[in-house]
């Protein structure tokens, strides 16, 4: 086996995430101040009508999403690297000034999204104020800024590896990820009058994203923070992560089909579509129950082999385990449960632009990644003050709890709403305007969307909570553990 | 790394990476393939397919000339859409040229005014206003219709472009399309990228478009 050198946190590559972590949490703050604000306008159209409408908070919180989660995986990587590299990543001068980069470009592009706004019809706004596609609205110069910065980060990835005489199952999956996920994005970048073609490749930025590469991603991270945690056999974790790659791009590859049922393209992807998406939860419940299994199994060891010694958990930092935990439970729901729902297209042609889809994708985003990310925050945490152990306080308990519990109750409001929507307005009225406005105005609909606003208040809640947990958990831990040292 | 001799194929690191590799490698090849075969598909017919009368999935940008409608194929299961008679747009029968150049700024008001971050096109975007894959065929637009009526005006296309300019003025529900600030021309952009996006074949969706609002007013439901 090999040797787990870590720099430790001395290493500017962990200096360098941290600085992405703290990046991504801001946007996760705004991400969720403006679904709020889009919350609320479902309730009360006249709110920030004409100065902030729907579209631009709507904007916002989907552009704050990709983004902050794309920081949250670069600091990610940068946190990792040491350890599963046992060296110094290259590149951090240039990695570091490619940081400002991209920060000052998100700045602007938001600035501009939530005052500019909108452009007349014509290249320029395209160009340089919003290009109008879901999730990549960022204008071109935006997009190529996005890239070289990417490209930046992705190198000193490379290098850091090929440098390196440690060749780990881990980084051979992310080397091989991370090229394919920034490859993604250029299917994203380029205009036509077609809008049959426009969301063929669209889909393939978004889907090969978020169903194949960050779910491979999340596998290796999971990987990683299981070794970490709870000192995972590396052989056996890598191991699942090999057959996760297989089952997770098998399937997910060609479950792109799934959303070429309406758009214009052949019927032959009612088929592929159908096939290949329905295999999506396979590896999700593998991943579920890898995660409790080797709990379970580190867990029984050390009870059988322990038994009445001071230290009962294998657990060494409960926070991550938390939200790892969730995120296992998550990933299966939100993209497993909740994605099967509405994948075949008997199911889709009435689920189709529903509310529907608006649950399954919070929940999915959510339990996914969001919940996988924060985990890799708190195990930043840890080693950044050194501490043997790192143990959830009330806050932390608090921020896993309400955020997960809100954006649970999101999620049922709007599958509630999406169900009324198939009912009433698709499969009694066929859509069109006045259908979709007579289900829009049922009680089944409006209270699920006042619950959603409910739900999406306790989930600001959590988000408090967590921030103040991520903000004094390593302080107040640290000096606990002088103390402790002191009596000594 | 593996320094020990795995007992099994099945717990083995390295035949689990290596058909990683190949179904990985069959999948993208399968989609490659399923790719081109789409794209040759989806790409826009042409101004002399719809004098010929042959239909493609997504016809060019001169069916703006022509009437659309949108019926129940039995053969497919599902409803189509139906390229009829010519018909003016705006007044007039576009050529090529100018269909193109209609439709695209057409596309790029839809891309630069962010409508998707509130309505749906193909059933994509987002979900507060209504999805508009059909909308050119929507009841509310037709001759006679609440439209035509509250706009003065006397064709669909003078209707919808009335609308998109003015949206707070012709608003019909408390939920309001806001000013976008969007030009005459745009306008007629918008109202052919519209039309052209009704004569798109989407496999039957929307399924039963617009059939029974009336039916469902007066209590009638159509699940007998
Ligand atoms: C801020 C949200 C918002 C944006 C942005 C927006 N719309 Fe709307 N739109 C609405 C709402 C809400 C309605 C319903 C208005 C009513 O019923 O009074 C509507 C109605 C419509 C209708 C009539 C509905 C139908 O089925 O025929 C059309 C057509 C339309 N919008 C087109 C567009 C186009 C094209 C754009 C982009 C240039 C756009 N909208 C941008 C909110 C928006
Ligand atoms: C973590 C993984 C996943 C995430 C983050 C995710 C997220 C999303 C999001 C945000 C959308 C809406 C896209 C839009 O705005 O139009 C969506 C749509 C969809 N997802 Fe997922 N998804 C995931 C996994 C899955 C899985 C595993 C399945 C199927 C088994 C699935 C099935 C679908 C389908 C069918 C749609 C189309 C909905 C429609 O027709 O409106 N998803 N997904
Ligand atoms: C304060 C809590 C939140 C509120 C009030 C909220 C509200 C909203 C609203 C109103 C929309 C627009 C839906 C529509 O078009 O009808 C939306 C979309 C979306 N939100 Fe949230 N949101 C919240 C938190 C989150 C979180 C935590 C995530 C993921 C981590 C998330 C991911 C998404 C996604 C992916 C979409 C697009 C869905 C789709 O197109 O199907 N949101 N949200
Ligand atoms: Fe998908």
């Amino acid at each position: 086996m090999h040797t787990n050198l870590s720099v430790g946190f001395k290493s500017g590559s962990r200096k360098l995430a941290a600085k992405y972590f703290t990046v991504a949490i801001i946007l996760f703050g705004a991400q969720l101040i403006m679904g709020l604000i889009a919350a609320i306008q479902f309730i009360d159209p006249g709110f920030l009508f004409g100065i902030f409408d729907f579209n631009i908070s709507r904007t916002i919180h989907l552009n704050a999403l990709i983004v902050w989660m794309l920081y949250a995986m670069i600091g990610s990587v940068y946190y990792m690297l040491p350890d599963e590299t046992g060296i110094e990543t290259v590149g951090l001068k240039l990695g570091t000034l490619a940081f400002w980069i991209l920060t000052a470009a998100v700045t602007v592009v938001v600035l501009v999204f939530a005052f500019i706004q909108i452009g007349p019809g014509s290249q320029m706004s395209i160009w340089f104020i919003n290009e109008g596609r879901e999730y990549i609205e960022a204008p071109r110069w935006a997009d190529i800024g996005i890239v070289v910065v990417v490209l930046i980060f992705y190198s000193n990835v490379l290098l850091t590896y090929l440098k390196s005489k440690q060749r780990t199952g881990i980084m051979a999956v992310l080397v091989a990820d991370l090229f394919a996920l920034v490859g993604l994005y250029l299917a994203g970048m380029f205009y036509t009058d077609n809008i049959s073609v426009d969301q063929y490749w669209w889909w393939w930025v978004i889907h090969l994203w978020v169903e194949a590469t960050w779910e491979v991603f999340v596998g290796a991270l999971a990987a990683y923070a299981l070794i970490q945690i709870i000192g995972a056999n590396r052989k056996i974790v890598e191991m699942w992560l090999w057959i996760e790659v297989l089952t997770l791009f098998g399937s997910g590859i060609l479950g792109l089909g799934h959303h070429y049922f309406w758009i214009g393209t052949p019927e032959y992807w009612w088929e592929i579509g159908a096939l290949f998406s329905s295999l999506e939860p396979v590896p999700l419940i593998a991943m579920f129950v890898h995660v409790l299994y080797d709990w379970g199994k580190k867990q029984g060891y050390l009870n059988g082999q322990n038994a009445g010694q001071a230290i009962k958990s294998t657990i060494k930092n409960t926070p991550a385990m938390s939200w790892i935990v969730v995120n296992a439970f998550g990933n299966f729901l939100g993209a497993g449960i909740w994605g099967f729902f509405h994948t075949l297209p008997q199911v889709n042609i009435y689920t189709h632009g529903t509310q529907f889809t608006a649950a399954h994708g919070h929940l999915a985003f959510y339990g996914a990644y969001a919940t996988i990310l924060v985990g890799m925050m708190y195990i930043a945490i840890q080693k950044y003050y050194g501490l043997e152990r790192l143990v959830s306080t009330t806050k932390t308990k608090l921020g896993i709890a309400l955020t997960t519990f809100g954006v649970l109750g999101m999620t049922i409001a709007l599958t509630i709403a999406g169900y009324e929507q198939v009912l009433v307005e698709r499969a009694e009225l066929g859509g069109g305007w006045q259908a979709y406005f007579t289900a829009q105005a049922l009680p089944w609909f409006t209270q699920a969307m006042d619950w959603r606003l409910i739900m999406g208040v306790v989930t600001c809640i959590g988000f408090v909570y967590l921030v103040i947990d991520l903000m004094t958990i390593g302080k107040n831990a640290n000096a606990q553990a002088k103390i402790k040292q002191a009596n000594i | 790394m593996d320094e020990q001799q795995p007992n099994s194929v099945w717990t083995s690191n390295s035949f689990w990476k290596r058909s990683a590799g190949w179904v990985t490698g069959f999948a993208v090849v399968l989609l490659m393939f399923l790719t081109f075969d789409t794209m040759t598909q989806i790409t826009m017919g042409t101004d002399q397919d719809l004098k010929d009368g042959i239909t493609k999935r997504v016809p060019a940008a001169t069916v703006i000339n022509y009437q659309i409608g949108y019926k129940m194929d039995y053969s497919r299961g599902h409803e189509m859409p139906v390229i009829g008679k010519p018909e003016l747009f705006f007044g007039k029968t576009w050529s090529v040229k100018e269909a193109n150049q209609l439709l695209n700024l057409g596309k790029l008001t839809e891309q630069s005014k962010d409508c998707m971050n509130c309505h749906t096109l193909l059933g994509n975007g987002a979900y507060y206003a209504p999805d508009l894959t059909k909308a050119w065929l929507d009841p509310m637009w037709k001759k006679g219709g609440v439209m035509q009526l509250m706009t003065h005006t006397k064709t669909k296309e003078e209707a919808m472009a009335a609308f998109l300019q003015y949206p707070v003025k012709y608003a019909i529900h408390v939920r309001k399309m806001p000013n976008l600030k969007i030009t005459a021309k745009e306008a007629q952009g918008l109202v052919a990228l519209l039309k052209q996006m009704s004569s798109i074949d989407t496999n039957g969706f929307p399924r039963g478009f617009s059939r029974n609002v009336q039916d469902f007013k007066q209590g009638v439901s159509n699940a007998h």
